[in-house]
């Protein structure tokens, strides 16, 4: 029998339900994140695992005003830890449709005469060039992807800065770009470094073809 | 033509050279071309020592004319004469460049002054520092700087007093920046601390809270941490102290508090972001507020700002069991929470460090609260995640300003109900 869950589990379970979402929903131009938790349950699973049932409350980062309810279901795995939860959502209500902006931001990135290289994103003081956004929140999503892959009931990610973006030459139509970022760690606080391959396409989303975590580098 | 005058002047001053006692300004007025060229035959008296600040041309523009002393007579009888019209633009030039000479005097003392300090973007150190200086100078009837000790590397820990006197009177502390990274923090201290000295003798409830008790508030609790996220790694959470035995440097100093030390939730592996150190109060940045408090005998309020997630908690973090004030933080903290939300619609989730965060051993309000402060809160700041550490700019007074609001509710709340 595992021992019951930590009080502080429930939040951890609703983070990850938004990296998913944000995951499968989210874009160059769309960020979702967690506004409110508005009802968790868990339900301890014989032989499987535990269970948690969370209604979330979700607002897009570009507007807050918009708002979209929730729910969740996340099973995390009995024994084998190194599999990824089971994360189920349904989104109640329409997300505000992004085809324009992602597709200017597309057709930006495919007129660059030489391909995209950045570093640092957000600055120390928060600043993010505008152009740089939708490169920002793709890599969020992606994050959300490695989030996920890599969630335990104790762990809780975020992605804290994009240390590295290099875009990769592609002769077919969708876009790629080579990611290092930081990852924050809340409960052990640890700032991890995490290389992601990300593909992106308008009509065909996010994929994150490879990540892998990093070694810290060693501080003087 | 002026500046050079005003430079000259200066520098004559300091050399003992040539002052400008007695002269003046004159604006003549020319009607005719005939005038003009009298006018301009003035410009030729070398031993008249002239200085014409705007040259003879046409009768429609008028000609100005620094006449020294020993001269004046003759001039005024000159144009009187010739029946050209003229003014005294200036009676005395003398005293007008002693005048601009303290007014710039004034401005670069300004210069060193808050209402030049920008409080919408984050500081160095030495800024914020200075800052503090200048706070304690400007407000000095309610303000003034303690030194409560140093830093491993001998930074100074920089303490504003806000007292409008009395003795032994009861107090609330205040401290941001335990976390180097989370700068937000630092910045919304030193904007607080800007609005208590302001506010105080026009808004009703602060003026009422230091008739009473005093505030301390401690702006960067981890200075060699804050330097190093400046310098060299803006990531950086812990001191700089360096570690017998391993190479790795830093001990998180809110897992290094005699509360439950070296319990769950902090590392005993010293390269680790939560490593708790060697022994309880091991850091001397936590001995120093730690002795602070216990000599000082009458904190009633002990609150910490962190960033990031939006929230507001009370003890325990070391274990998950209820504070024996359990229903009144709790009741508090709500309120509090929602001050805060009135401002932005900014959401602020309250409860234990335990239930809400993590379980967490070492903390600092765990600490307080055992130690006898009841009313112990810590508060993550903005925001949830989107930017975490790297909060733009552009967000530190909005946070500040709905981040005040929540402390007003709880000091008020200390205020009315002393222990």
């Amino acid at each position: 029998m595992e021992p019951p869950p930590p009080c502080s589990a429930a939040g951890r379970a609703a983070a990850l339900a938004a990296a998913c979402i944000n995951y499968r929903r989210g874009g160059p131009s769309r960020g979702l994140e967690l506004r409110a938790v508005t009802a968790a349950a868990t339900q301890d699973i014989d032989n499987v695992g535990r269970k948690y049932h969370l209604k979330l409350v979700l607002e897009d980062i570009l507007e807050k005003d918009n708002v979209v309810n929730c729910t969740a279901e996340i099973l995390y795995h009995l024994g084998n830890k190194n599999a990824a939860p089971d994360v189920d959502f349904t989104i109640e209500g329409e997300l505000k449709n992004t085809d324009e902006q992602d597709n200017i931001f597309y057709n930006q990135i495919k007129s660059l005469k030489k391909e995209l290289v950045a570093q640092n994103i957000p600055d120390s003081h928060g600043n993010v060039p505008p152009e740089m956004e939708p490169i920002r929140l793709l890599a969020r999503v992606a994050a959300g992807y490695v989030a996920w892959q890599n969630s335990t009931e104790n762990t809780r990610y975020e992605l804290a800065q994009i240390k590295d973006v290099r875009q990769v030459k592609r002769s077919d139509d969708y876009l790629e770009f080579d990611y290092m970022v930081l990852l924050h760690e809340f409960v052990s606080q640890e700032i991890i470094p995490w290389q992601m391959r990300v593909l992106w396409h308008p009509q065909h989303g996010v994929k994150v073809t490879q990540n892998s975590r990093q070694p810290k580098p060693a501080e003087y | 033509m002026k500046l050079i005058l005003v430079f000259s002047a200066l520098f004559g001053a300091a050399l003992c050279l040539e002052t400008f006692v007695g002269h003046q300004v004159l604006r003549i007025k020319a009607s005719n071309e005939e005038q003009i060229e009298k006018l301009q035959l003035l410009e030729t008296l070398e031993h008249l020592q002239l200085d014409f600040w705007l040259n003879p041309s046409t009768p429609a523009h008028p000609v100005d004319v620094r006449v020294p002393f020993n001269s004046l007579q003759a001039v005024k009888v000159f144009l009187e004469s010739n029946n050209i019209e003229y003014s005294i633009l200036i009676e005395d030039l003398q005293v007008i460049l002693d005048e601009e000479k303290q007014d710039m005097a004034n401005s670069q003392q300004q210069e060193h002054s808050s209402s030049t300090f920008n409080y919408g973007s984050y500081h160095s150190l030495a800024s914020i520092y200075e800052e503090l200086d200048n706070l304690a100078y400007e407000h000095s009837s309610i303000v003034s700087k303690l030194k409560i000790g140093e830093s491993y590397e001998k930074q100074p820990l920089y303490v504003l007093k806000f007292s409008t006197g009395g003795t032994n009177r009861s107090a609330i502390w205040i401290d941001a920046g335990i976390h180097s990274r989370e700068w937000v923090t630092q910045a919304s201290a030193i904007w607080i601390a800007k609005k208590i000295a302001s506010d105080y003798g026009s808004d009703a409830s602060i003026t009422s809270l230091l008739e009473k008790m005093d505030v301390f508030l401690l702006a960067v609790t981890n200075p060699d941490g804050y330097e190093f996220t400046h310098t060299k790694n803006r990531m950086w959470r812990k001191t700089r102290s360096k570690i017998q035995g391993s190479l790795c440097v830093g001990i998180d100093p809110n897992r290094n508090w005699d509360a439950g030390f070296g319990g769950p939730g902090a590392s005993s592996n010293p390269c680790s972001d939560s490593y708790h150190g060697p022994s309880a109060s091991s850091e001397v940045e936590v001995k120093s507020i730690v002795d602070f408090i216990k000599n000082h005998g009458k904190i009633l309020a002990f609150l910490t700002l962190h960033s990031y997630s939006q929230l507001l908690m009370y003890p325990y973090g070391y274990k998950c069991t209820e504070p024996a004030d359990y229903e009144e933080l709790d009741t508090l903290g709500q309120a509090a929470a929602s001050s805060t939300h009135s401002l932005y619609g900014t959401t602020y989730k309250v409860g234990s460090i335990c239930c809400t965060i993590y379980q967490a051993s070492g903390g600092s309000i765990d600490w307080s609260y055992d130690y006898g402060i009841k009313y112990s809160f810590a508060l993550e700041l903005r925001d949830t995640g989107n930017y975490g550490f790297l909060l733009p700019a552009s967000q530190i007074i909005p946070t500040a300003e709905e981040t005040w609001l929540g402390l007003k509710t709880i000091m008020e709340h200390v205020r009315d109900n002393p222990y």
